[in-house]
């Protein structure tokens, strides 16, 4: 249990929980990146609050690190495929990505959309996104091996 | 009201960008390997596990959850005519489906888009392979399934 960090991990949650709060009450929005992603495209109106919403998200968590470069969760680098996957991480890696665009948006969320957001609206719909891929992921990492 | 453009909107948007990318890092959840040992219930006989991701879920849903209740009180938001809460209530297969392909994605890098949005501040190794391929599989889920609330609304009809 040496890398486990309850206290950054709470007061960083409750920062997530804060950002979310404020996009909600000051602008009605839902905080949940891949629907802020994945809609960068019009209508373009609301393409403008979404890239600054994303920019000022590289710029928070760029500060953050040079602020407390002590808390060391700065990767390196994504981590490597697992040893038996014959086509390397840069491939294991896109497919990462693909499932995971492709997922997001014919499920309408992510860990922050339908995790953070959906679940303290007491959304059904989140309770059983949430649910889904939390055990996915289990079985996923699992059957992998890749930690 | 305020448009959604004008100036305080904006800046709610970034004021709200800021902390989330500080909250990613500070929790931790920036590093897919620390969310890969949450994801490993295989290292919890060992001792290995890590179950900060669950200290850092638990506080932010719990202030969301206050946040919301305060929303319903207001009836609006403040820079804006209305909350954009999502209409659609119905458990449907493209829902289980997305989210199960998710969760494969999830599992398989441990990085979710919210931290790998927030790496392009520390821009890791492989980093820009999976941004480009989330745009592709973000693309692609659009073409197979209507995006919009109006065409959803009426698909399920």
């Amino acid at each position: 249990m040496d890398s486990f960090t309850p206290i950054p991990a709470t007061i960083g949650g409750l920062l997530i929980g804060l950002s979310a709060a404020i996009l909600w009450l000051g602008n009605g929005r839902i905080a949940g990146i891949s629907g802020i992603f994945g809609q960068l495209l019009p209508p373009a109106q609301t393409v403008v609050w979404r890239l600054v919403f994303l920019v000022a998200l590289v710029g928070g968590t760029f500060v953050a690190a040079d602020l407390l470069p002590q808390l060391g969760n700065r990767p390196e680098s994504l981590v490597p495929a697992p040893a038996w996957f014959a086509g390397g991480t840069t491939v294991w890696i896109a497919i990462s990505g693909v499932l995971t665009g492709l997922g997001t948006k014919i499920g309408n969320g992510c860990t922050s959309g339908h995790g953070v957001c959906g679940l303290a609206r007491l959304s059904t719909r989140s309770f059983v996104a949430v649910g889904v891929f939390f055990v996915v992921a289990i079985i996923t990492v699992t059957l992998t091996g890749i930690v | 009201m305020a448009k959604p453009i004008s100036l305080p909107y904006l800046a709610t948007s970034a004021v709200a960008g800021v902390i989330f990318g500080a909250g990613l890092y500070i929790s931790g959840m920036v590093n897919p390997l620390k969310v890969l040992r949450f994801l490993d219930f295989t290292a919890i006989p060992s001792g290995g596990w890590d179950p900060s991701l669950a200290f850092v879920m638990v506080p932010a849903v719990v202030v969301m959850f206050v946040a919301v209740r305060l929303g319903r009180r207001n009836q609006k938001p403040v820079f804006a005519n209305n909350f954009h809460e999502p209409e659609f209530k119905r458990i449907d297969t493209p829902l289980v489906v997305g989210a199960a392909l998710f969760g494969i994605g999830w599992g398989m890098s441990g990085i979710c888009p919210g931290p790998a949005i927030a790496n392009i501040a520390f821009w890791p190794q492989y980093l820009v392979i999976y941004l480009l391929a989330l745009f592709v599989g973000s693309y692609g889920g659009s073409v197979i399934i209507p995006s919009g609330r109006e065409k959803r609304l009426a698909l399920a009809k």
